[in-house]
């Protein structure tokens, strides 16, 4: 196999809040391309990590390269190398679907050429053509969230952070979600996503398991599943992460 | 002491959304029953018609044979309920929470002490700590505490388990085991498909319907046509050549396979899909005889009712 490209570079990842330290030398690398899913049990510090390899917290020590660039030098240039959506993602309720789709093309300097290129695009791609005129308050669950993944990827970024993007989705939204993050894949943009959901966690090309600010875990399903003894990554997690306060 | 619950007709409307249509089961007592649905279904509508926070439009509830509506000053002494957004004090310590829940109901921490021992020992050596504080799993823990501190006939949990992890999930679901087994009556609405096997008896919900209710068993045996589990080196392009191929009724992604339902002979079945991916150059081709599980119920019924 040709060597793959490293989109994501941390080494020795240290973040501590007074005497607690959050992360605790994360060291791992995620390639171009990749369905990398960040699974750990809650407070075991993903949200930490997460902020800091998006530019909004800086490390206390160690090394993160994210596209190439230096995350604790340059927070804001790595702003516009990646897009970012969370469960309580944050579409603008009171404008249209399209007004949306202006407000995020504009935040990310796109022009408006450009803007109603991608608006067009991915109106027909989620076959929302009809909706556009609509104010998101009057949208599904489920259509918002498919919306919100693609404003996130308005701007063509290298990676998205999806933080627990799925959460409390019916079984199919939950399907087609993920159809739009291998599509996202498939076309080479790097996906690091968080989830409680362990069968997402075997969408993933690896995952790594945090536990206490450490990743105790890190490979293919397949391997860990092999690795540990477990028939599900439900198995595996539960081996792995226990509560700690 | 546990109560049995009748829900007959309930309808209720927000403006032009039916959050409830026409909804009726029963609960039996002493039992332990899940509402499993997404966002949107009307869990939380139903329940708070029925701990009498909210009015419906139209049928009844009845729990313990107390109408919800007419006597709803003694349905509140017996239940204990957990909504699904965080509502203890922030600033009041573990402690000053049980405490100030404890005198709204005339009672005390220690007089019901044996009841919510198991879970307040998990959070005791926090008890100082305030509320706004604690990890997920530990507010989760104080709030079932809460909820049982005068020790209700009937628990209403609202989706206590979203957003928490697996470990503390698994951890959650043994502490309402020994609750029910302490004869109350519980139901709890969850949004985890997999959480529904651990219920007695579970009602399937959608967009203000009931897709089923019934055992989680009896649910699963309701399951029409064969279903196999089908893994091959390349996942991603399996699904859509799967979706083209003729015996396949439905066709979706369950973790590390995909799940194929047919209505023909299973063996007939196998052997013309192996042909089938054979063909497509596919490689590493496994396919499973597989018990479906609630999800794959969850999503035959989704299907067959059209409530997308």
């Amino acid at each position: 196999m040709s060597q793959r490209e490293t989109i994501i570079e941390v080494k020795d990842l240290v973040k501590k809040f007074g005497s607690f330290t959050a992360n605790d030398r994360l060291t791992f690398d995620v390639y171009r391309g990749e369905i990398f899913g960040f699974l750990g049990a809650n407070g075991a510090g993903k949200t930490t990590a997460m902020k800091i390899l998006s530019g909004l917290s800086r490390p206390t020590s160690g090394k993160v390269m994210v596209a190439g660039i230096d995350v604790s030098h340059h927070p804001e240039k790595v702003k516009r190398k990646i897009g970012y959506m969370s469960q309580f993602f944050s579409l603008y309720n009171d404008m249209t679907v399209k007004e949306n789709f202006r407000f995020y093309g504009g935040i990310y300097g796109l022009s408006a050429k450009k803007i109603r290129e991608r608006t067009q695009f991915y109106l027909d791609k989620l076959d929302m053509k009809s909706y556009e005129n609509m104010l998101l308050k009057n949208i599904p669950l489920g259509w918002k969230q498919k919306l919100a993944f693609s404003l996130a990827n308005i701007h063509n970024p290298d990676i998205i952070f999806l933080d627990e993007p799925t959460g409390g989705v019916d079984p199919i939204t939950r399907r087609q979600f993920w159809e739009l993050i291998y599509e996202a894949a498939d076309q080479g943009t790097t996906v690091f996503v968080t989830t409680h959901y362990m069968d997402e966690a075997e969408y993933c090309e690896r995952v790594s398991i945090m536990s206490e600010g450490q990743i105790k875990a890190l490979g293919k399903p397949k391997a860990l599943k092999e690795q540990f003894g477990a028939a599900t990554m439900n198995d595996v997690f539960l081996k792995i992460a226990r509560n700690v306060e | 002491m546990s109560v049995n619950i009748h829900i007959e007709h309930l309808v209720k409307k927000f403006q032009d959304v039916e959050a409830l249509k026409d909804i009726s089961f029963d609960v039996e007592k002493g039992s332990l029953f899940g509402i499993i649905g997404p966002d949107g279904a009307g869990k939380t509508t139903l329940f708070r018609i029925l701990t009498s926070l909210i009015l419906a439009d139209e049928g009844k509830v009845m729990v313990d044979g107390i109408d919800v509506v007419k006597d709803y000053k003694k349905l509140r002494q017996i239940i204990g309920y957990m909504p699904g957004r965080f509502s203890l004090y922030m600033d009041l310590t573990v402690e000053e929470n049980l405490n100030f829940y404890a005198r709204i109901f005339h009672t005390s921490l220690s007089e019901n002490y044996d009841l919510i021992k198991d879970i307040y020992e998990q959070i005791e050596p926090f008890k100082n700590r305030r509320a706004g504080d604690l990890s997920g799993g530990m507010k989760q823990k104080l709030a079932l505490s809460c909820a049982l501190i005068h020790k209700p006939k009937l628990l209403v949990l609202d989706e206590p388990t979203t957003g928490v992890d697996a470990v503390s999930r698994k951890e959650f679901w043994e502490l309402l085991k020994k609750m029910q087994q302490r004869g109350i009556t519980i139901l709890v609405s969850t949004p985890y498909m997999d959480e529904a096997a651990l219920c007695d008896r579970v009602s399937l919900m959608q967009t203000g319907n009931l897709l089923s209710v019934n055992t989680p068993q009896q649910i699963v045996n309701n399951f029409l046509g064969n279903l196999l589990a089908v893994k091959t080196n390349n996942m991603y392009t399996l699904l859509s050549d799967l979706e083209r191929f003729d015996g396949a009724d439905r066709v979706y992604r369950f973790g590390e396979s995909i799940h194929l339902v047919s209505q023909r002979p299973i063996d007939e079945v196998k052997q013309s899909l192996r042909d089938f991916l054979s063909i497509k150059a596919y490689q590493k081709i496994e396919i499973e005889n597989k018990q479906p599980v609630i999800e794959d119920c969850f999503l035959a019924l989704m299907e067959k009712t059209g409530t997308l």
